[in-house]
């Protein structure tokens, strides 16, 4: 079987559900960040398939190495913000930090 | 200044002074201040004293103005005028002004408003000085109507009694008809003559600068200010209602300042009235003479009598003018004024002594308990009845003379012939009052063991005032026409001039020099007017005959000069006779009825019923006036009243109501359309605001699934391709 480009976008977009549905349905800060990570790499994986097929050049694969290191920084800082949460709160459930609520 | 001007000054302003002085620190004076008033009235008293000395002997007039006011060419002067005339009204004026002070401080010791009352003495005295002193008919009218309010204050002193409240309404209403009619003829002649002192005036007549029905309705418009303030008929019912007022005040009106200003007025106005216009005057005096006369015959209050003959003895004096007697008039209100106010005071101590009854049928015999009242009043009734050689005598026997010398010659036989009648039944009631009151027997022995001989603060004036009563008229030693040398009649030139009715001429020629000198103190316009006229009036006067009645009258058909002087002898001879003729029957009259009581006054009662019920009625003038005037004037404030009430003030409320109800209806519009809008939008927006508020979680997973939820629908309306 050949392997075509609406296979990659196939993956792309279950990866990119569910990165989404993770996203929406966990309350842990962490989980929710791997879903964002899930989410961009559907996004990542897509620039390449794009770039492999479509583009001429190497314009897809270049954004996509952007995205990784993008996502890498994203993940340090949420990472260190949730680690800071942590600290205040005693907890990384995202309902669970609402003090500026009301 | 002429030093007779500054006495003339001082005697215009002490009792202004008095006043002043009494009506704010009158209560603070140890006997709350009589004695300031009785002492600057005696001051006042001597100073015309010496003025009236002067004119004794000189007869030329003494004038001079003060600019009072300037407005353009308009220009107003407040002037003093001291002749013949003057200084014999301020000696009348002063000399009963200061004896009724002095009799005040009896009659009217221990009342609660004592000071007051002196004050008000001081002010009408000063009003009456300012009338008598006055050079023009201005300040003679303002002077005129100072003297009606401050009779109008001293008529009601005991305001708290209604009747007394009612009297001084009564009297400055009468007084305001007669005091309008005087200042039309004013405005008239002013706006004829264009001038308001007395010899610029008296010149333009003289020079025909009014004329026609014109000037004898001016005339007669003046002379109802006389009509009014001298109360004749029929403006006369103020007068026997003004008794309500404290006796003395009675007798300082009856005698010396108020009801004397007509007469004085029309006396010294007497140039400004035409011949029809003096004829009008002389039968409404005539009139009033007979009228009040008969009225005073039945009587009973002693000071009612005495009022109505009052009346009747300015009709005679203004009668006296009307028929060219000026002389006689004034000669008879000076006599008067010292008879009537000795009756007046005297009546006040009978009054007194009996314990404010002034019903005469609750008196008589009291000249055994008052003698020296007795002898006063007797005196002085002697003397209003006109026997001689009592004063009165001689006045009322100078304007009979005129009066048939007037008629002899004009025709007019009428008021004379009243005059005459007037004169028995004035000699009849007056010794009726004697009789009644002094003689016979007590009728009320009560009050009779309680009255008294007054002090000698009342008595003082009566024995002066019956002195003067008896001796006023002409004293043997000193001749007995003393009065020609202050008045003459008009027309009748004494020595060379015609002083007495047109003074500015004389005084202008004699005092021009002087003026020059000051000429901001004198009147430069009256002055000019005064040379251009000096020179030709003299002459211009000189063809009227001096004595005939008819030149004075402007009649053209004038007698020859010898018939002329021939009338006024015969009138005078044959008035004389008459006079004592009539004086006598109506003392023996009221002898038989009221002394030896052979005619009985019930039977001549009962023979004329109808008489006695006019009489006693006053011929129903005042029922007249209510029915018509008063009737009419209540019911037309009572309609207005009324009207006011339902109509204007309906409307009034109506219009308020209506707004109230507008106001009512705003208020609910504005709370619930207005306010309900504004509440709506509000509640809209908050209701809004508080919807989307829920959406507003702070959870990022909600908005984040709205946002994928959006992008799911956006996707499917994209390939559904429902955008295209």
């Amino acid at each position: 079987m050949d392997v075509g480009l609406s296979h990659y976008l196939t993956l792309s977009a279950v990866f990119l559900a569910l990165g989404v549905f993770t996203i929406l349905s966990r309350r842990n800060a962490i989980v929710i960040l791997m879903g964002v990570e899930l989410v961009l790499n559907a996004a990542a994986l897509n620039f390449v398939a794009f770039g492999k097929y479509v583009a001429t050049g190497i314009a897809g694969q270049m954004m996509a190495i952007f995205v990784i290191v993008i996502a890498a920084a994203e993940a340090a800082v949420a990472l260190a913000i949730i680690l800071s949460v942590f600290r205040n709160f005693n907890t990384v459930q995202v309902d669970r930090v609402d003090r500026l609520r009301n | 200044m002429d030093p007779l001007m500054t006495s003339a000054i001082a005697i215009l302003l002490l009792p202004l002074l008095s006043y002043v002085l009494l009506f704010f620190f009158g209560e603070k004076l140890p006997r709350r201040g009589d004695w300031l008033g009785i002492g600057i009235l005696g001051v006042t008293w001597v100073l015309a004293l010496r003025i009236f000395a002067h004119f004794w002997t000189h007869d030329t007039p003494i004038e001079q103005s003060w600019t009072w006011v300037e407005v353009g060419r308009f220009q107003v002067d407040f002037g003093i005028l001291l002749d013949g005339m003057s200084a014999v009204m301020l000696v009348v004026v002063t000399t009963v002004s200061l004896l009724v002070h002095l009799f005040s401080s009896g009659y009217m010791w221990g009342d609660r408003r004592y000071s007051r009352y002196f004050a008000f003495l001081g002010w009408f005295t000063f009003s009456m000085l300012g009338i008598v002193l006055s050079n023009s008919v201005f300040f003679l009218y303002v002077f005129w109507e100072l003297v009606g309010i401050a009779s109008y204050v001293l008529i009601g002193f005991f305001f708290h009694k209604n009747s007394a409240a009612d009297a001084n309404k009564k009297a400055f209403l009468v007084n305001r008809v007669g005091d309008f009619g005087f200042f039309l003829g004013i405005l008239i002649f002013f706006t004829a003559v264009g001038e308001f002192q007395y010899g610029p005036l008296f010149a333009g007549v003289e020079q025909g600068m009014i004329g026609g029905s014109l000037w004898t309705w001016a005339g007669i418009l003046l002379f109802f200010g006389c009509v009014g303030k001298s109360a004749q008929v029929p403006l006369h019912v103020w007068l026997p209602d003004a008794m309500e007022g404290p006796t003395p005040v009675s007798a300082l009106i009856h005698a010396a300042t108020m009801v004397a200003a007509g007469v004085y007025m029309t006396a010294r106005l007497f140039p400004l009235f035409s011949p029809d216009a003096l004829l009008f005057i002389a039968y409404t005096g005539a009139i009033t003479a007979i009228f009040a006369a008969t009225i005073a015959i039945v009587q009973t209050d002693i000071k009612r009598g005495l009022a109505y003959s009052t009346i009747s003895q300015l009709g005679y004096m203004v009668m006296a003018v009307g028929v060219g007697g000026v002389m006689s008039g004034m000669f008879h209100l000076t006599t008067h004024a010292f008879f009537k106010a000795c009756l007046f005071l005297a009546s006040g101590a009978v009054i007194h002594a009996m314990h404010h009854e002034q019903d005469m049928r609750q008196m008589g015999g009291l000249r055994h308990k008052m003698p020296i009242t007795f002898a006063a009043f007797l005196a002085c009734t002697i003397a209003i009845s006109g026997v001689p050689p009592f004063s009165g005598f001689w006045s009322k026997d100078a304007i009979l003379g005129a009066a048939l010398a007037f008629g002899m010659t004009d025709g007019h036989y009428l008021p004379f012939i009243f005059a005459l009648l007037a004169a028995a039944i004035t000699a009849f009631y007056m010794f009726r009052i004697v009789f009644l009151t002094f003689l016979g027997e007590p009728r009320n022995q009560e009050k009779y063991d309680h009255a008294h001989e007054v002090g000698w603060r009342m008595a003082t004036p009566l024995v002066v005032l019956g002195t003067l009563a008896v001796i006023g008229g002409g004293i043997p030693m000193l001749g007995m026409g003393w009065f020609d040398k202050f008045v003459q009649d008009p027309g009748v030139e004494h020595g060379a001039t015609v002083h007495a009715t047109l003074p500015a001429f004389v005084d202008v020629a004699h005092a021009a020099p002087q003026h020059e000198g000051d000429d901001q103190q004198t009147e430069s316009h009256g002055g000019d007017q005064g040379h251009g006229t000096s020179a030709d009036v003299p002459e211009s006067m000189h063809p009227v005959d001096p004595h005939n009645v008819d030149d004075a009258h402007g009649d053209a058909a004038a007698g020859d000069h010898g018939g002329g002087h021939d009338v006024h002898h015969t009138a005078h001879n044959r008035a004389m006779i008459m006079s004592i003729f009539a004086a006598g029957l109506g003392i023996l009259l009221a002898w038989l009825t009221y002394g030896r009581k052979s005619i009985s006054s019930a039977g001549a009662l009962a023979a004329f019923p109808g008489v006695h019920k006019w009489l006693s009625n006053k011929y129903f003038v005042d029922e007249f006036y209510n029915g018509t005037l008063v009737h009419q004037t209540l019911n037309a404030t009572r309609f207005a009243a009324a009207f006011d009430k339902h109509v204007i003030d309906g409307i009034v409320n109506g219009v308020g109501a209506a707004g109230k109800a507008a106001g009512k209806l705003g208020g609910l519009t504005d709370e619930w359309f207005v306010d309900g809008l504004v509440n709506a939008v509000g509640d809209l927006l908050r209701n809004i605001g508080n919807w989307l508020s829920t959406w507003q979680t702070g959870r990022v997973q909600n908005y984040f699934l709205g946002l994928v939820g959006g992008l799911v629908v956006l996707i499917l309306v994209v390939r559904a391709g429902w955008l295209s």
